[in-house]
């Protein structure tokens, strides 16, 4: 299986990676290597349905973590009363994850191709391109956007650098009303989202692959990757591995293989973390063969999500690591729900407690009450992140906890923290 | 109890609007328990017939108007 970063022309022997990261950061390099957006072959009411069926066809699936069917959802958006609106979502605000600025950053116009071609296929004429702000992308793109001469009209959005404001409906909420905060459903933003209208909200990197399908077709996507998560897709591997990086994998690859790509482990590897923080935690050495794609495998239904993977030290303390990260999601709580406001904030306490050897039955009992608790009982799936993460600790590193149960606690809990969480003077305050 | 309601009416609750008042709890023990914070957790599969008008006066109690009663299902808990 063929994993590169480096860039290749595009005409490849069938099933070559790279697809995503060879065109180039210009509007010239991009289109001497990608021609121009077929938007002519795809003209008209005819026009847009071929192309929705071609996404469809592909099996393209969301690449922000959730994995849904895109073609599905830009039947549902084109079927609205209203003209919808289209949102690119390259807020990345996962600790864990930097494909899609690594996207954006080596190949914009591809991701622009692909917004410009979904607001087709769905009738749209506006697109916003959603991205963190505080950070040089936002200029580098709008200059890129400047470059463009595209029938849609764009708007450059910046966005919270909070955990949470990357969610749709909190994307529509900015746009709507300067609000960053997720809000409740129903209306979906499929539905009713920005100005009320049906908003089609897909990730930079979804919207790079419909580009390229739009360009080869439904038949060329589907030479790599599996029957049900075709193409390739992207990942940030990091933790413990040799050159932790953003990386072009077909799905279905195992997660050993994964990390031999990414130079192999620099030291024994206890667990790796498989979807960012929204992920599940796979035991290693046993993990090795696990196929990795956007559908649950494995004991835990561990999927690729956002595609971050991190290789945690056998010497490093996953419960400790967990508890650093659910209490990061405590604090970027939206603190509109009173289960993700209050539950959040103590699943973590009682958590650093199991970590730190403070932990007795009955606190162990009350974590995994508030655990059930708290799961799927917010207006956003942001306090089950934070759950689904908790739960894989206990379950991963169920050994260690009888140890730490016991009042010990293992070395691990002093080592340098391996899971990445944003510098606080990076993070927002504000919702605005 | 009865057999759900023949339209698949499910008591729901918004919890961005929802201040822990509840009230919910006190109108509609059937199907409204509370977390340790006061929090409803609500019983979100269509409601027995016979606990439709019973759910809908717990809907007007609501004094931030974040429960209702309808069909949509917002998400699966
Ligand atoms: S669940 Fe949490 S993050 Fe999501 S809207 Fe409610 S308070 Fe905000
Ligand atoms: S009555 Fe309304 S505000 Fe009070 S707990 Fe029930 S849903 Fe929440």
């Amino acid at each position: 299986m063929t994993i590169m970063l480096e860039r290749g022309t595009r005409q490849g022997a069938p099933g070559t990676l790279p697809r995503l990261l060879a065109g180039g950061r210009r509007l010239g390099e991009h289109r001497a290597t990608y021609g121009q957006i077929p938007l002519r072959r795809f003209a008209g009411e005819d026009g847009r349905r071929t192309l929705i069926r071609a996404i469809t066809d592909a099996g393209l699936r969301g690449r922000g973590g959730a994995g849904f069917p895109t073609g599905r959802k830009m039947t549902s958006v084109a079927a609205g009363a209203k003209r919808p609106v289209v949102i690119a979502n390259g807020c990345e605000s996962e600790p864990a994850s930097r494909k899609d600025k690594m996207l954006m950053a080596c190949a914009p116009h591809l991701v622009m191709d692909g917004a410009v071609l979904a607001a087709h296929a769905v009738g749209a004429d506006r697109v916003y391109l959603c991205v963190e702000r505080g950070t040089s992308i936002a200029d580098r793109l709008e200059r890129e956007l400047a470059q463009r001469d595209d029938p849609v009209k764009w708007k450059l959005v910046r966005v919270p650098r909070r955990y949470v404001s990357s969610e749709e409906s909190a994307l529509v909420h900015l746009i709507n009303d300067g609000d960053g905060r997720p809000m409740a459903a129903p209306p979906r933003p499929y539905e009713k989202g920005v100005a009320g209208r049906p908003t089609l909200v897909d990730n930079v990197e979804t919207l790079a692959h419909v580009a390229l399908i739009a360009a080869y077709g439904p038949g060329w996507f589907r030479e790599v990757g599996t029957r049900s998560d075709p193409g390739s897709t992207l990942v940030t591997v990091g933790g413990a591995v040799a050159r932790p990086n953003v990386y072009e994998i077909a799905p279905g690859m195992r997660l050993g293989e994964v990390l031999d790509a990414a130079g192999g482990a620099v030291e024994p590897i206890g667990a790796v973390l498989v979807g960012g923080y929204f992920g599940t935690w796979v035991p290693m050495p046993d993990g090795w063969g696990l196929p990795l794609t956007h559908d649950r495998t494995g004991p835990q239904g561990t999927s690729l999500g956002g595609g971050g993977i991190i290789a945690l030290p056998a010497e490093s303390c996953g419960l400790a690591e967990t508890a650093r990260v659910v209490r990061y999601l405590a604090e970027e709580s939206a603190q509109q729900c009173g289960p993700c406001m209050f539950g959040l904030p103590a699943i973590a306490t009682d958590l650093a407690a199991v970590a730190y050897g403070r932990c007795d039955p009955a606190t162990r009992q009350r974590l995994s009450r508030r655990i059930a608790q708290v799961t799927g009982r917010g207006a956003c799936r942001h306090p089950d992140a934070a759950t689904k993460l908790a739960t894989s600790a206990l379950t991963t590193f169920a050994d260690d906890l009888m140890t730490h149960m016991d009042g010990w606690t293992c070395t691990g809990v002093s080592r340098d923290p391996i899971l990445p969480l944003p510098d606080r003077r990076h993070r927002d305050r504000s919702w605005k | 109890m009865s057999a759900p309601n023949p339209e698949g009416l499910r008591l729901q609750v918004d919890m961005i609007k929802c201040v822990g008042h509840a009230s919910c709890f006190e109108l509609l023990p059937e199907r409204v328990s509370l977390d340790e914070w006061g929090y409803p957790i609500i019983e979100t599969d269509p409601l027995p017939s016979g606990l439709v008008s019973h759910a809908r006066r717990a809907v007007a109690a609501c004094p931030t108007l974040a429960l209702r009663v309808d069909g949509k299902v917002a998400r699966k808990r």
